[in-house]
């Protein structure tokens, strides 16, 4: 019962935030708002029984991304204003409910397989063999590795002063 | 009462949020948020499935890690790329960054 309270309250929190991110006008607001949603959905992953998640959530997205998205906004000074939507807002409202329509056709007449075993009480275990272990994704523990290395040599090579 | 299809809904509105928002804005930076909305959005569809369908395998989960990582990848590259283009154009509007533009 608790669970279902918590959805719902977390559902429309990140709706309107998410909202937020997309209407308001000033930029760093529109950040201040994700990192809102960034949160709600973070408790969302609690409520899901994915604590580790949701620890990685806050670690990642809102210590680092969100942060980093801050500081790119503040270094863009003076464009802040010019956050409006632009010409394709119609096209875009209808490619998006267009779409939502056809999401909603998707989910409503799969029939789910749903399981009816319970979630495990400790996810970090099982998260870490299904990482590590054998029949794991350990290559791709290590190819994400090389790629978050490249992307750091990438953006420092990007962003040095010449 | 709370089941996949309650997650599926939520995710596909931020999605579709997030969508309306990457293709209408103007400023880069709003589209890299809107972008970070959209992937949280298939985050939690990837955490519902491994909660739902496919519980104790936490296969949706590792996948849910690893769109992560490539989230900070992208968010590194693209803040980049935006502050090289902020420093020899001084506007970040996509609408004026057309010169490869067909």
């Amino acid at each position: 019962m608790a669970l279902t309270i918590g959805f719902w309250l977390l559902a429309v929190v990140s709706i309107v935030a998410a909202l937020m991110v997309v209407m308001l006008k000033d930029i760093f607001r529109a950040a201040l708002a994700l990192v809102l949603a960034l949160v709600a959905v973070a408790g969302i992953y609690i409520t899901l029984q994915s604590d580790f998640l949701a620890g990685v959530q806050i670690l990642v997205y809102i210590g680092a991304i969100a942060v980093l998205l801050i500081i790119g906004i503040m270094l863009t000074r003076g464009v802040q204003q010019g956050a409006a939507p632009g010409k394709f807002r119609v096209a875009a409202f209808v490619v998006s409910i267009f779409f939502f329509a056809m999401l909603c056709f998707v989910f409503l007449w799969t029939p789910w397989k749903i399981s009816a075993a319970p979630p495990p009480q400790q996810t970090s275990a099982i998260i870490g063999n299904t990482l590590f272990g054998t029949n794991g994704f350990l290559i791709t523990v290590e190819i994400s590795g090389v790629l978050l290395l490249a992307a750091i040599i990438g953006a420092i090579a990007l962003a040095r002063e010449k | 009462m709370v089941g996949l299809q309650s997650y599926l809904f939520l995710s596909a509105v931020l999605f579709c949020i997030g969508l309306y928002g990457a293709l209408s804005k103007k400023n880069a930076i709003a589209i890299m948020l809107c972008i970070e909305i959209m992937l949280n959005a298939v985050n939690i569809a990837m955490s519902a499935f491994s909660r739902y369908v496919t519980p104790g395998l936490m296969t949706g989960q590792v996948f849910s890690l690893f769109i992560m990582v490539v989230a900070a990848a992208e968010a590194a590259i693209g803040l980049a790329i935006i502050m090289n283009i902020y420093r020899n154009r001084g506007s970040v509007d996509t609408t004026k960054i057309d010169l490869m533009k067909w």
